[in-house]
């Protein structure tokens, strides 16, 4: 409504005020973003096109591309390797909510405005902006199963560690584990800055009434935090939904018995080993669309929260 | 009085308690976050044999540079590094100053359906790039740049929608008189851009601009689809190959030598600039 009332507008003052003035504020206008509508169109709107029409034929990326209608996503239905890394991927997203707890309890503690709140938050960081490759080439060092650091670790207090990433039942916690470690720093930051954000006299009302600290937490910092948690929720599962890297250089054949093999590293190896372009795009159209749906929840919930943070 | 002093005082010695339990614990995750890289650190200054001695040293006797010796001798190592510079500079130099100037024109100039087009563009957020990565490979090995940096250059060219973004929202605090009253002085739109918008958001530009290098200097799944030959590849998947082949000759030190290497540009760049960069997340998730 509001939108195409501010459209009318525009076209009003475009029409009535037909200067040169204007002219030239509309061309200088368009100019200045012309270069990134034509990136959208070529790198993300016409690709996006050609996979909706890629995903329901038969190519291999050289020769023709036959239509086979919902072929592709009948074989999806039947392909076990798609849904066990489709599994993987989601299993892999328990890390979420561990990484989410961990880094609010931390946020809470750095938010008491101790000394030395920088130093940690900068310590928490580093992990966040360093090369996601080498640090899955250093945790994939650390997992070894004689030598490796987390062994080495374990071994302190007596306890004998497996050969995490060859084990099928340990390889996914580890890589969650990873993960949890990677992120932590990320989310205390946003955590922090929301509890921060909290206005005092919020905390000083609760304590006139004679609130208790759970009851302050419970009513006053978590409502807060909200925003954040949701934001965060949402941007972990879109990154997680697309996690790849790690999986490709810790366990490059898909773990052991494919149980580290998510779905992107899945459709990578269609595409790109298999040369089974066709039946690859239709799976990342799945994903795609997945992924859409929880960013539109994402724009639901958000214009619908109460709650704004400045 | 007495009573409620007393209380005061029972309730400091308390939250004293409490502080340090929360050392503790802070001084403990910190040990958990940093200990896997100074271990990373550690091996990297051992031997070959050194590495596999039980109990593990953490400060390596003798300490051995030989690994990175071993690692600067290696050519794969400098086309890593040049490819990956070539790329992160020029893709986020060029792209911050396209995306800045289309920021200003979408949050100050007139424009017809300039918020519709802005809403369309916005969908390049919700568009995930194993999605469109099929199509975008078939069309740059159809033009022969597959084996080339270009597919990793160019779209970045055409700027960021997420920079536009956060700089869209950076300048709305900006009052629209300052232009209209440059306007009135005679101050051509190239000139209102580089006098008074550019030095306006140069610290929302500058922070955006350093996620971005960060992004850009760590990526990898697109560098492992364009790429073949080893000069031609970038640093992340030049040591994601080079730690493939070395693990079988379990020649530890020189793969995590290979891994400090790589991400210690973007840890000084980090440690320099912490105080805008985390200023500048913080900003951004609330934002968000």
């Amino acid at each position: 409504m509001t939108e195409e009332t501010v459209v009318e507008k525009k076209k009003k003052t475009f029409f009535h005020h037909d200067s040169k003035l204007y002219r030239d504020e509309h061309r200088a206008a368009l100019l200045m973003i012309v270069l990134p509508v034509i990136g959208f169109t070529i790198f993300t709107l016409l690709p996006l096109i050609y996979s909706i029409f890629a995903s329901f034929t038969n190519w291999n990326g050289l020769g023709e591309m036959t239509f086979t209608g919902w072929r592709n996503f009948q074989l999806m239905m039947k392909d076990n390797y798609f849904w066990q890394t489709l599994g993987n991927t989601f299993y892999l997203m328990l890390g979420i909510p561990i990484g989410l707890i961990l880094s609010f309890l931390l946020a809470s503690a750095l938010s008491r405005g101790l000394k030395g709140t920088t130093f940690f938050r900068v310590v928490y960081y580093i992990p966040v902006i360093s090369s996601l490759a080498a640090i899955a080439i250093m945790w994939q060092w650390a997992y070894n199963g004689d030598y490796g650091l987390v062994n080495q670790v374990l071994a302190l207090v007596g306890i004998k560690g497996p050969n995490w990433l060859q084990n099928v039942h340990t390889v996914k916690p580890a890589i969650i584990a990873m993960s949890v470690w990677k992120g932590l720093g990320y989310s205390m930051l946003l955590y922090l800055a929301a509890i921060q954000s909290v206005p005092k006299s919020f905390y000083e009302a609760a304590d006139l009434d004679g609130a208790n600290a759970f009851q302050k937490f419970k009513n006053i910092t978590w409502p807060m935090c909200r925003p954040v948690t949701f934001f965060l929720i949402i941007t972990n599962v879109i990154g997680g939904s697309q996690i790849f890297t790690e999986i490709n250089i810790m366990t490059p054949t898909g773990g052991p018995e494919y149980s580290s093999a998510t779905i992107v590293w899945y459709i990578w190896q269609k595409a790109f080993k298999n040369f089974q372009m066709g039946y690859a795009s239709a799976m990342s159209m799945i994903l795609g669309i997945l992924i859409f749906i929880i960013t539109a929840l994402q724009f639901y919930v958000n214009r619908k929260s109460d709650y704004k943070l400045s | 009085m007495a009573k409620s002093k007393n209380t005061q005082q029972k309730v400091k010695r308390q939250s004293t308690g409490a502080n340090i339990l929360i050392y503790i614990i802070l001084i403990l995750g910190g040990i958990i976050m940093v200990g896997p890289l100074i271990w990373m650190v550690s091996t990297s200054l051992k031997d070959k044999m050194g590495v596999f001695q039980l109990p593990p040293q953490w400060i390596p006797n003798p300490i051995r540079w030989d690994a990175y010796k071993r690692l600067f001798s290696l050519s794969e190592m400098y086309a890593g590094f040049k490819n990956t510079i070539i790329v992160s500079f020029t893709v986020t130099i060029i792209g911050s100053i396209t995306s800045s100037v289309a920021a200003f024109s979408f949050a100050k100039l007139r424009l017809p359906f300039k918020n519709t087009i802005f809403l369309i563009l916005l969908i390049a957020l919700m568009v995930p790039y194993p999605a469109v990565m099929i199509p975008q490979f078939m069309i740059f090995s159809k033009i022969g740049w597959v084996d080339t940096l270009k597919p990793l250059i160019v779209p970045g060219l055409f700027g960021n929608i997420t920079m536009i973004f956060f700089l869209k929202q950076y300048l709305q605090s900006v009052p629209d008189s300052v232009i209209e009253s440059a306007k009135i002085d005679g101050a051509g739109y190239t000139k209102i851009f580089t006098s008074i918008i550019f030095p306006l958001i140069r610290p929302a530009v500058a922070a955006q601009f350093i996620l971005w290098f960060m992004g850009a200097w760590n990526d990898y799944l697109a560098p492992l689809i364009y790429l073949n030959s080893p000069e031609k590849q970038t640093l992340q998947v030049v040591i994601a190959n080079l730690s493939a082949t070395y693990a079988t000759q379990t020649d530890y030190p020189l793969i995590m030598a290979m891994s400090f290497v790589a991400l210690l540009p973007v840890l000084i760049i980090f440690l320099i600039f912490q105080k805008q960069i985390i200023e500048s997340i913080a900003l951004s998730g609330t934002k968000g």
